[in-house]
């Protein structure tokens, strides 16, 4: 099991901490995860849990305090050369020189990583260069801007350029930190589409930092830390099974007619401004079958990430201010 | 290979945007025959005439040697404004090594301020000062260490520097008395002890006293205003360089990394 876990996994993170100099606290304080080959994997957490910093690490932009990390089979102190080989990152800022076209950017990134000597002009670089150029700009919509200087784009724009200057080198893992940070709607739709095609055609592993929950519901494999720590683990379902309960959410002209008969069926619920009907051992429809009491509002939640997301935040914001006392 | 590579890349970048930025490309092919033409021609209305040797060609090889010395480490300071643009992000995470970064970006700087001496030389010609081949194919491997050099030093500077605004703070107080130390405009061979101290500290007095060396090789007047023999300077020149470079690509890279 030990042995397939080892050759499955593409990253493998133990006990990693980092107090940054002049820090009281740790802000990565010993965490420990693995991502498989292949995976969409998502770190999620608030602002200063730790996010940045150890995605920091992980592409070698950071020096950890201490802890072993693995990326691609290669150890990240001893071998940081062969783990920037196989690694694609999108940082939270965008990196491209704006005073360089777009395609020039793609050539300068190309040349460092060894796939081609540097030309001083496009038209010089091998046609395999400028097929694969033209096919990214081509799939990801960015063909028309391809020769135009980078101060003119779009955060849009830049995003899609830098996925592009990212991917060119085929990277095993692709590093994304809050890619979606600054853009509209319809531009981080575009962006997670091509993601999935890059997926699907290129087995790319993805691991993502994000704000958005939305992002991290289609992952794989979804990890959450706060205050430096991993407060959870797990697949999306394990998370919202965990920490959700699924209810029934009803009312009725006649409240203590409901109220009385909700508790003559020993069920469990909540009154607020409405009626929270949990039903965990049993099926919404058991329920509402059992209910005779006319009502007025019935809706069935569906637990979500964000919610899942949300409470273990307090929880573990609680169980933080409990230990600081 | 890669490495070279890539070094070669880093260099190109900054080509491209020099010739990119014509406000930049004007400037530095005009300033320094702006600045040759005042400074040569007032020292030379009040000392020239007396000299056993041809004083507007010193300060032609002065400023020429101090005007690719400076444009390097101007070169390199671009290297500050990278990091506040989140670029050296992209060039850290490259597979290369550090020293390679800075190795590229020494070189792109140096070639940039190749280009820039266009202007002085063509000054130079117009004016007819008596430049021969042999003084060309002495100080064209001077010119190029004093590009290196430029760059090393550059690299020392801003290896602890992190914003652009420091960088435009202290830039004048460390490249602007070297001019006048260095023997650019005046020889400083005869100096008092304090200008004798001064000068030994500042890297541009070994590339200045190296250029003027190279060309006591083709011309015996200069002799007497050289400090060191050519070995000498080359050999402090190179100490230099492998200091400057090491000390400061460790620095920059610690700055990076280690937060």
């Amino acid at each position: 099991m030990l042995e397939n876990n080892l050759t499955n996994s593409i990253i493998s993170v133990n006990n990693l901490v980092k107090k940054y100099k002049k820090a009281t606290e740790n802000a990565v304080d010993g965490i420990s995860f693995s991502v498989d080959k292949g995976e969409f994997f998502a770190f999620l957490g608030p602002n200063g849990a730790g996010k940045t910093t150890t995605i920091s690490i992980l592409t070698t932009t950071l020096f950890k305090t201490s802890g072993d990390v693995t990326i691609a089979g290669f150890d990240l102190d001893k071998q940081s050369k062969l783990v920037r080989q196989n690694i694609g990152i999108i940082f939270q800022n965008p990196s491209l020189d704006l005073n360089l076209t777009a395609e020039e950017n793609i050539r300068l990134h190309s040349s460092i990583y060894g796939l081609y000597n540097f030309m001083p002009f496009y038209k010089m670089m091998p046609k395999e260069y400028k097929d694969r150029v033209n096919y990214l700009a081509e799939v990801i919509g960015i063909e028309k801007e391809l020769f135009k200087e980078v101060k003119g784009f779009s955060g849009g724009m830049k995003r899609k350029l830098e996925i592009i200057r990212s991917l060119i080198h085929k990277p095993k893992v692709l590093f994304l930190d809050e890619p979606s940070t600054g853009l509209d709607p319809v531009s981080r739709k575009e962006l997670w589409n091509y993601l999935k095609q890059v997926r699907s055609e290129e087995g790319t592993t993805i691991f993502l930092t994000t704000h958005y929950l939305e992002e991290a519901e289609e992952a794989d494999k979804v990890c959450i830390i706060n205050n430096g720590k991993i407060i959870s683990n797990g697949l999306p379902s394990e998370i919202k099974q965990n920490m959700i309960n699924e209810y029934i959410l009803m009312n009725a002209e006649n409240k203590d007619a409901l109220r009385n008969e909700l508790t003559n069926l020993n069920l469990k619920f909540d009154e607020e401004l409405n009626f929270k009907v949990y039903y965990d051992d049993a099926t919404a429809q058991n329920i509402i079958q059992q209910v005779h009491t006319p009502l007025n509002l019935l809706e069935i939640n569906k637990p979500s990430l964000e919610e899942a997301y949300i409470n273990l935040i307090g929880k573990s914001k609680e169980e933080y201010n409990n230990e600081g006392n | 290979m890669k490495e070279i590579n890539a070094a070669l890349t880093i260099a190109q970048r900054d080509l491209i945007k020099f010739f990119r930025d014509r406000t930049r490309f004007a400037f530095l092919l005009f300033f320094p025959v702006i600045f040759i033409g005042i400074i040569g021609g007032m020292f030379k209305q009040n000392m020239g005439g007396n000299l056993a040797y041809d004083y507007q060609l010193f300060v032609f090889i002065g400023i020429i040697v101090q005007s690719l010395f400076s444009t390097s480490v101007n070169g390199l300071v671009s290297l500050v404004r990278d990091r506040e643009n989140d670029f050296t992000q992209e060039l850290f995470v490259a597979p290369i090594s550090r020293v390679t970064i800075i190795m590229g970006k020494i070189i792109g700087s140096g070639v940039i301020s190749i280009i820039s001496i266009l202007g002085i030389v063509i000054y130079g010609l117009i004016l007819g000062l008596p430049v021969g081949v042999a003084d060309i194919v002495a100080l064209l491997p001077v010119f190029v260490i004093a590009t290196l050099l430029g760059g090393a030093f550059g690299m020392l500077i801003i290896g602890n520097i992190s914003n652009q605004q420091t960088v435009n703070m202290i830039f004048p107080f460390i490249m602007f008395p070297q001019m006048f130390v260095a023997g650019v405009i005046t020889p400083v061979n005869h100096s008092g002890p304090i200008l004798t101290v001064i000068s030994h500290i500042a890297p541009l007095t070994y590339v200045v006293d190296f250029a003027h060396g190279a060309l006591a090789v083709v011309r015996p007047e200069y002799r007497n205003l050289v400090i060191y023999s050519p070995l000498t300077n080359l050999l402090i020149i190179t100490a230099m360089f492998i200091v400057f470079v090491t000390v400061g690509t460790y620095a920059f890279s610690r700055t990076e990394r280690n937060k």
